[in-house]
């Protein structure tokens, strides 16, 4: 967008004032955005007790780590958090999946009206209705489950939504000819419709994931027990202040719960901001 | 002939219906059916083991009126929206312009603006607390460098919600960026080089070319950043809890406390559903706008 054809016309090979207040600029805001991180990493690694004095001098070091480790249940938190996220998933793209097909292919009855309401949905956060959705888990009997915890969040508006624009533009030739060939509504939904939506799934699995990876003030309050406990939740027991725990031992347990969501965004990089692009633009 | 394709005709419509009704029906159960229930109890007392409760209409909402907590949370929870809303797009717009011009690691930009979104807020809390503890935290390092006395940024109301807002900032500009970058890269080049040949400068070109071109996107991240300033509250847990002195109380921190602290639910519900109503109105705005976008399509 900059390269600025000012610079082609002058003869002299300085570079441009502009561009180089530009690159200084963007670099400076990235540093300075990316420093929380940096300093917690760096924490993570210093004796604990030392961190904050910015003594560059002490040796690295992994104790916080195993100290950490050891502390917490952080292995179960992990798998509960994997459980979780993959149980809300798969739940989502069957639910949504479906529903996205009728929504965009079928005609009936009060199609519209009831689209408006999914499309409501959109703005009745689950967030916000923690009280009755916490009484209604408890009368189910899914208090301190992960599927209390995944329940609400399975039937989700903007993957109706999204499935329903793609399957919308999938043309109906290709519909047509699959019947031609015999194949049923179901048939023609897992032969056509899903391959064809392919990029728009793997966006919306990747933002579920990290949505729901980083989830906190649901599962907060439909959990008490270590055996369900995900990792956000088991983060802010140990990470409150007034444990008197300090701050490189909180920055080592931050690193670990982070880590592999933040692994898998560096390599899959331009998949995640193409997914949360596409996710996006409603 | 006519009789068959009625038949297809109904067929088809109850297969429409079964396709969506697993999803209708989880819908209703946690989303509808809690919205009314919600708004329901929210007109009966608090029932105690000795006093069961009684339907008292809309007198928990008078409470929440009287009760000044609700002007301070309500307060800042609008200081909270004023400023993360226009600030966050902001800072998104320069990153946008930035990662999309022409610079050096131009990737390692892209990426250190962005990485803050896919952190948990739980975790981004605690990485600020490593800037905000009072003397040995990063800021007053720097600050006592220069001679400054050190501050208990999160611990004193004058800072606290401002320390909130700057890590509500930290976390959602990048997010809000790439919807600007996606936007950036639709726009064709020859519009530059016309404005240049027009003799407009390069600020002109930003304000009077540019920007009316993204007013579609800033209007979604607009949108957006308002249900943030609802939704975003998770760092209180770990930062200030709301205080000192509800200070940094924001209201969906304020309904937890009330329903799960206190045990208050009737108040709660009172207040979700003034909350909802906001929604409500941000929803009716949107789907407005988005008429009026559709229409130059």
């Amino acid at each position: 967008m900059k390269t600025d054809t000012v610079t082609a016309n002058t003869t002299l090979k300085l570079p441009d004032l502009d561009k180089v207040l530009d690159a200084l600029g963007a670099w400076v805001l990235a540093i300075v955005w990316i420093s929380p991180l940096l300093f917690a990493a760096w924490a993570a690694l210093q004796p604990s007790g030392t961190a904050l004095g910015l003594d560059f001098s002490n040796p690295l070091t992994f104790e916080n780590f195993v100290y950490v480790w050891g502390a917490v249940p952080w292995g179960g938190y992990f798998t509960n958090t994997v459980v979780l996220v993959t149980l809300i998933l798969a739940g989502q793209l069957v639910l949504c999946t479906l529903a996205g097909f009728a929504f965009a292919r079928f005609e009936f009855k009060g199609r519209d009206t009831v689209f408006i309401l999914v499309l409501l949905q959109l703005f009745i956060l689950p967030e916000v209705l923690i009280v009755e959705n916490y009484a209604i888990v408890s009368k189910l009997g899914l208090f301190d489950t992960a599927l209390g915890i995944g329940l609400p969040y399975m039937a989700s508006a903007f993957g109706i939504f999204l499935l329903r624009q793609a399957f919308k533009s999938v043309p109906i030739e290709l519909e047509e000819a699959a019947r031609i060939e015999g194949c049923s509504w179901m048939g023609v939904l897992w032969k056509v419709y899903v391959p064809a939506a392919k990029p728009v799934y793997l966006a919306y699995a990747l933002v579920s994931i990290a949505t729901h990876w980083n989830n906190f003030l649901w599962p907060l309050i439909v959990t008490n027990s270590p055996e369900t406990r995900p990792l956000t939740v088991g983060l802010s027991l140990f990470g409150a202040p007034e444990t008197g725990v300090d701050i490189s031992v909180i920055s080592a347990a931050t690193i670990m719960t982070i880590a592999p969501l933040l692994m898998a965004f560096l390599i899959f990089q331009r998949q995640f901001i193409q997914a949360f692009l596409r996710a996006g633009i409603r | 002939m006519n009789e068959m394709a009625r038949l297809q005709k109904r067929r088809l419509a109850l297969y429409g219906w079964m396709l969506a009704a697993p999803a209708l029906a989880l819908m209703s159960l946690f989303a509808f059916y809690p919205a009314i229930a919600t708004f329901w109890h929210s007109l009966f007392s608090r029932g105690t083991s000795r006093r069961p409760s009684v339907f008292t209409g809309f007198e928990n909402y008078g409470d929440l009126f009287a009760d000044p907590t609700f002007w301070t949370v309500a307060t800042n929870n609008l200081i909270y929206a004023g400023v993360t809303i226009p600030v966050s797009i902001i800072f998104a717009l320069v990153m946008a312009l930035w990662a999309n011009a022409h610079i050096p690691a131009r990737s390692f930009v892209r990426s250190a603006y962005f990485t803050p979104t896919i952190l948990p807020m739980i975790a981004a809390a605690n990485l600020w607390l490593f800037f905000y503890t009072p003397d040995l935290g990063v800021i007053d390092q720097i600050t006592g460098f220069f001679g400054a006395s050190p501050t208990n940024w999160l611990g004193q109301p004058e800072t606290a919600l401002a320390s909130v807002i700057i890590v509500t900032i930290w976390k959602e500009a990048g997010f809000f960026m790439i919807f600007y970058l996606a936007a950036l890269q639709t726009i064709p080049p020859d519009l530059r080089e016309a404005a240049r040949i027009e003799g407009a400068g390069r600020w002109t070109y930003t304000r009077r070319v540019l920007l009316p071109l993204l007013m579609p996107t800033t209007i979604f991240v607009f949108v957006n950043a308002m249900i943030n300033s609802v939704k975003l509250i998770d760092h209180l847990f770990i930062l200030t809890k709301g205080g000192p002195n509800n200070a940094s109380k924001l209201i969906l921190y304020w309904i937890w406390e009330m329903a799960f602290a206190y045990f208050d639910s009737p108040h709660a519900a009172a207040m979700t559903i003034l909350v909802l109503l906001a929604l409500g109105l941000v929803a009716v705005a949107q789907f407005r706008l988005v008429e009026k976008r559709t229409h130059y399509r």
